[in-house]
C-alpha cells in the first residue's frame, strides 16, 4: 500500500510503485479533472502541484509522490470560491474545448505563486503546456489579470 | 481486483447537480436528461417552473463555441431571459426513436450554425408563440395583445404579467404554430452580442466531464495496439504471456487490425500490451515511404488525365503566348490532427442493450457505428455525447466508437473505457491529405496574370470517406477556394484559367482536418502570387487588388488586414510583411504578418485577420477561433508532418510532432466584419491565410521562397 495525500485528504492504494501518478489520481483515486495528454511530460495537460510545485504527473511515479502534499485542479478553489487564476479564467473566457486547461490552471496558479507579477518573458518560460485549441491569447491576458486582481 | 457491482442507474450519476450548467455536470445514461419531468414546449426548448430554459443543441461542442451560439439562436427568438438558459444535447437514440426532430447532429466543416440557423431559429419562435397562446388563453385575451420579453410575457392592455415557468406546462399542450416567422436581424438582440460561452466554469475546475473521464460502476480499462501498417492485419499474439500479469481480465482480437488488453486500470492494460508479442500480417503496404508517394504524387503533376474543376479561357495558349512564364512546384505533408484528448469510448454491452459514452463530432454516425458492432436494433441502442478534448475532423469518424463496442462484447454487461495512447492516436489517425501542386502562370508585358494552371496531385479525402459525394469520380472537395463559385471560390479573374486534379491515393488513411483542402490551396496559391507579383516588379498587395475587381467581398477583407497591418506605411525596422486571402466554408478571410527573420529563427511579431463570414452570432467567440485557427495553421505550417516509413506513420507522440507554446504566439489583431445576406462558417476559414502571409512576410524579410513544408525542414523554427 502506498500512502498519498492529495487535497489534504489521504488515500491508501494498492498500485505497482512505478505507476505514474496521473493514473493513480485518475483510475485507482477517481479524480478526473487532471488530463492525459501524451505520458511523456511534454504537453503538460496533467500537471499538478508537488508541494507547491507544478509537475507533470505521468512523468512521476507513485512512489516518489507518497508522503508529499498533492494538489490537483480540484483542490485549488475553496469551498467552491474560486481562486484568483480561475476566476480570470472565467472572466475571460479562456478555455475552448477545455481539456488542456487543468493543466494550464495548475501551471500558471504555481507560476503566481512564485512571482506574482510575472513578465510576458517570465511566462513564456514557465508556460509550456500545449493547447490543440490555441487559447494562448487568453491565457496571457487572464495571467496578466489574474495577478493584478 | 475491483469488484463488480450489479450495474444501477442511479449510481451511474456523479458529481453534482446543481442549478446552472447542465452539460458535463454528470454522466447522462438512457430515459434520462437534466430536463427529467420538467414540460418540453418543443424539442428544441423546455422551461422549469423556476424559469430555467434548457435548449438543446444537437451539434457537438469541441471547444469551438458552437454550444454557446446556438443557444443565443434559439434565445433570441424565445425572448427568454439568457441568464437562465442551459443546455443540454439530444441523444442520438431520442433522435431516432422521435424520428430526428434536430436534424443533422453532424459537427464539421464550419456547419454548426451555418446550415442550422433557421430552423433553430424556428425552434426559439415557435415556443415563444406557444407560450404566449398559453398565457393569452389563461387571461382570455388575444394573442396578439401580448409580448414577451426576458422570459416575461406582459398584457399591457390590462396590466398583467407572468413568467415562461409559470406557463410553460399550459405551453406545452398548445398546437404548434404552421407559420413562424423570423425576426429582421436588425432587430437581433442576442445574436451579435459577443456573450459568454456557457460552458467555461467546468473548464477551470476539473468538473467538465470528457469521454476519457467516464467512470462506470465495474468499469474495466482497455488498450490497444493497431495494424502500424494500415490495411493490414493482426497475425498472431501471445495472450498467454500477459494473462497473468496483475490486473489483466482479457486479452481480445478486435476486428482484423487490433488486438486490446482488458484491465483493472488502464495502466495495467497497457503495459500488458506493451509486453505481449504481436505479430503482423503485412502485404504489400508495408513496402511504401514518404519518397515512394512523394514520387508518384511528384508524376502526376504532369499526368494526363486530371479531373477539371474550374476552367475558362485556353490555358495551354495563354501560357503559350505570355510574355513572361513562371512555373513553381509546391508540396503539403500529412499532419495529424493532434486532439489533446485522445480518441476514447467507452461501451457496455449485453444481448438486449447496448450503450456507449464517447466523444463525438457526429452522435448519429457514432450511433451506426454501434448499431452496427453491436447487432442490435436501434430500439437497443444508446449513444451518450460526451464533453470532446478537441476534434478538428478527427471525430466525425467512429473507428474508436466501433473499436470500444467490439471489445465491450467479447465481455458482456462489463462497462469497458477504451483509451488510445498518444503513440496510438499519432500512427492511426485520418490524416491531412498530401498533395503536391505546380503552379503555372503567364504574364503579359504589363506584368498582369492572364494564364494560370493550377495542377493538384495527390490524395482525395472523399474517395475515403464519403464515395457518394464523389461528381463522376472528381472530388469536389479537392478544389476547396479554387472553384469557381460557390463556399470556396477563388477570388481573381484570370482570363485563362485551370485548376484540375491528378488523383492518387497512398494508402494512408486521409480524413477532414480543420481547414481541410483550404490549408495547403491556400499556401500553394498565396504564395504564387507573392511569386508572380516579385516577377511582375508590382507591390504583392496592388497585384492582387488588379485581379479583384470582380470580387468586392474578397477584396473587401483583403483591404481590411491592409489597412490593419498599416501596408501603406513602413514597417519597423527589421520587421517585414506578408499578405494573403482566402475564401472557405462560405467565409471571406485575409490575414497580414509582420515578422523578423534572425538566422533560422522566425519571430511572428502581429497578425493582423479579417473574416466577413455574413453574419457574426457571437464576435467574442469569432476572435478567439481566428486566434486559435492561427495556432493550429502555423504549428502545422512549421511543425506538422508524418512521415512514412515502411508502410506505417513515423511520429509518435508530441516530443516528434510538436505544436507551438505560448512564448511563439503572435499578437493577433482580429477583424470581424460581417457584410449580412450570408451565413459563412467561423472554426475553419481563417486558418488558411495566416501560412501564406508569414510565408509571404519570411520571403520579403529573406528573399528565399520556401515550397515545401514543414518548415523545420529547412531548418526554420518559430522564435
Amino acid at each position: 500500500m502506498i500512502n498519498l495525500t492529495i487535497n489534504g485528504k489521504s488515500h491508501s492504494v494498492d498500485v505497482e510503485p512505478d505507476t505514474p501518478l496521473l493514473w493513480v489520481i485518475r483510475d485507482t483515486i477517481g479524480m478526473t479533472g487532471t488530463k492525459y495528454g501524451c505520458g511523456i511530460a511534454q504537453c503538460g495537460a496533467c500537471t499538478v502541484h508537488i508541494d507547491g510545485q507544478a509537475v507533470r504527473s505521468c512523468g512521476m511515479t507513485v512512489s516518489d509522490a507518497a508522503g508529499k502534499k498533492i494538489t490537483t485542479i480540484e483542490g485549488l478553489a475553496d469551498n467552491g470560491v474560486l481562486t484568483k487564476v480561475q476566476k480570470a479564467w472565467v472572466e475571460l473566457d479562456v478555455p475552448q474545448c477545455g481539456y488542456c486547461q487543468s493543466g494550464m490552471i495548475m501551471a500558471v496558479s504555481a507560476l503566481l505563486k512564485e512571482k506574482p507579477k510575472p513578465t510576458d518573458a517570465d511566462i513564456n518560460e514557465a508556460i509550456t503546456n500545449i493547447c490543440r485549441c490555441g487559447s494562448f491569447q487568453q491565457v496571457r491576458a487572464a495571467i496578466h489579470a489574474a495577478a493584478n486582481a | 481486483m475491483n469488484a463488480m457491482p450489479k450495474l444501477d442507474r442511479r449510481s451511474f450519476l456523479v458529481g453534482t447537480a446543481t442549478a446552472g450548467l447542465s452539460l458535463g455536470f454528470n454522466i447522462p445514461f438512457l430515459n434520462s436528461t437534466s430536463a427529467q419531468g420538467a414540460p418540453e414546449i418543443n424539442a428544441w426548448v423546455v422551461i422549469k417552473s423556476d424559469d430555467t430554459v434548457i435548449i438543446r443543441i444537437a451539434r457537438s461542442e469541441m471547444g469551438q463555441g458552437t454550444l454557446t451560439g446556438l443557444a443565443q439562436m434559439v434565445a433570441e427568438e424565445l425572448e427568454c431571459d439568457w441568464s437562465k438558459v442551459t443546455t443540454e444535447y439530444p441523444t442520438p437514440g431520442q433522435s431516432v426513436a422521435r424520428k430526428n426532430p434536430w436534424g443533422d447532429f453532424g459537427t464539421g466543416g464550419s456547419r454548426g450554425i451555418r446550415t442550422s440557423h433557421d430552423y433553430v431559429r424556428k425552434g426559439g419562435a415557435a415556443a415563444r408563440m406557444m407560450l404566449i397562446a398559453a398565457a393569452a388563453g389563461e387571461w382570455k385575451v388575444p394573442a396578439s395583445e401580448c409580448s414577451a420579453a426576458n422570459s416575461v410575457i406582459t398584457h399591457k392592455a390590462s396590466n398583467r404579467t407572468t413568467t415562461y415557468g409559470k406557463v410553460a406546462a399550459g405551453a406545452a399542450q398548445v398546437e404548434p404554430p404552421a407559420d413562424v416567422p423570423l425576426k429582421d436581424p436588425k432587430d437581433w438582440k442576442l445574436i451579435g452580442k459577443s456573450v459568454k460561452r456557457l460552458d467555461t466554469l467546468d473548464k477551470t475546475t476539473g468538473k467538465m466531464m470528457y469521454g476519457a473521464d467516464v467512470r462506470l460502476p465495474g468499469m474495466m480499462y482497455a488498450a490497444i495496439k493497431q495494424c502500424p501498417v494500415f490495411g493490414d492485419k493482426v497475425k498472431s499474439f501471445d495472450a498467454a504471456k500477459v494473462a497473468s500479469m496483475k490486473g489483466v481480465q482479457k486479452v481480445v482480437q478486435v476486428g482484423d487490425s487490433a488486438v486490446a488488453v482488458v484491465a483493472d486500470s488502464w495502466w495495467r492494460a497497457k503495459t500488458a500490451l506493451d509486453a505481449m508479442p504481436i505479430v503482423w500480417d503485412n502485404g504489400p503496404n508495408a513496402k511504401v515511404s514518404s519518397e515512394s508517394i512523394g514520387k508518384w504524387l511528384k508524376e502526376g503533376l504532369d499526368a494526363e488525365q486530371a479531373f477539371v474543376n474550374n476552367k475558362n479561357g485556353d490555358v495551354k495558349a495563354g501560357l503559350a503566348s505570355a510574355a513572361k512564364t513562371v512555373v513553381q512546384d509546391y508540396a503539403y505533408p500529412y499532419q495529424n490532427h493532434a486532439c489533446m484528448e485522445p480518441l476514447n469510448a467507452t461501451a457496455v454491452y449485453t444481448a438486449d442493450k447496448c450503450e456507449v459514452w464517447c466523444g463525438t463530432q457526429h452522435g448519429q454516425a457514432a450511433f451506426a457505428a454501434v448499431l452496427e458492432a453491436s447487432g442490435l436494433p436501434a430500439s437497443k441502442v444508446e449513444v451518450y455525447k460526451m464533453m470532446l478534448g478537441g476534434g478538428f475532423g478527427r471525430r466525425g469518424r467512429s473507428d474508436y466508437v466501433t473499436q470500444a463496442v467490439l471489445i465491450a462484447k467479447q465481455m458482456p454487461g462489463t462497462p469497458v473505457k477504451l483509451l488510445w495512447s498518444r503513440e496510438e492516436d499519432m500512427q492511426h489517425c485520418s490524416y491531412h491529405p498530401i498533395t503536391q501542386c505546380r503552379m503555372s502562370a503567364g504574364l503579359d508585358d504589363k506584368g498582369n496574370l492572364t494564364s494560370l494552371h493550377v495542377r493538384l496531385s495527390g490524395q482525395s479525402i472523399l474517395t475515403a470517406l464519403r464515395p457518394e459525394a464523389l461528381v463522376n469520380g472528381m472530388d469536389p472537395a479537392t478544389f476547396a477556394g479554387l472553384s469557381p463559385t460557390g463556399e470556396a471560390a477563388i477570388g481573381y479573374s484570370v482570363p485563362n484559367l485551370l485548376v484540375d486534379h491528378s488523383m492518387r491515393n497512398p494508402h494512408v488513411p486521409p480524413g477532414f482536418w480543420r481547414g481541410v483542402n483550404v490549408n495547403q490551396n491556400a499556401i500553394y496559391l498565396e504564395s504564387f502570387m507573392d511569386e508572380l507579383a516579385k516577377e511582375a516588379g508590382v507591390d504583392p498587395l496592388e497585384f492582387r487588388r488588379r485581379l479583384m475587381a470582380k470580387y468586392p467581398k474578397h477584396l473587401g477583407v483583403l483591404n481590411a488586414v491592409a489597412n490593419g497591418i498599416g501596408w501603406d506605411k513602413p514597417a519597423p525596422a527589421g520587421v517585414h510583411r506578408g499578405i494573403a486571402q482566402f475564401m472557405g466554408y462560405g467565409s471571406y478571410v485575409a490575414a497580414a504578418a509582420e515578422v523578423s527573420v534572425t538566422g533560422n529563427k522566425v519571430k511572428i511579431h502581429r497578425l493582423v485577420a479579417a473574416t466577413d463570414p455574413g453574419y457574426a452570432v457571437n464576435p467574442g467567440q469569432i476572435e478567439r477561433q481566428i486566434a486559435g485557427s492561427f495556432v493550429y495553421g502555423l504549428s502545422a505550417l512549421f511543425m506538422g508532418e508524418c512521415t512514412v516509413k515502411d508502410g506505417a506513420i513515423e511520429q509518435s507522440n508530441f516530443d516528434n510532432y510538436d505544436s507551438m507554446r505560448i512564448a511563439q504566439m503572435p499578437k493577433v489583431e482580429c477583424i470581424v466584419m460581417p457584410s449580412g445576406g450570408f451565413w459563412g462558417g467561423v472554426g475553419e476559414p481563417t486558418i488558411c491565410v495566416a501560412p501564406p502571409a508569414v510565408l509571404n512576410a519570411i520571403s520579403a524579410a529573406t528573399g528565399k521562397r520556401y515550397r515545401t513544408f514543414p518548415l523545420k525542414n529547412h531548418g526554420l523554427t518559430m522564435a
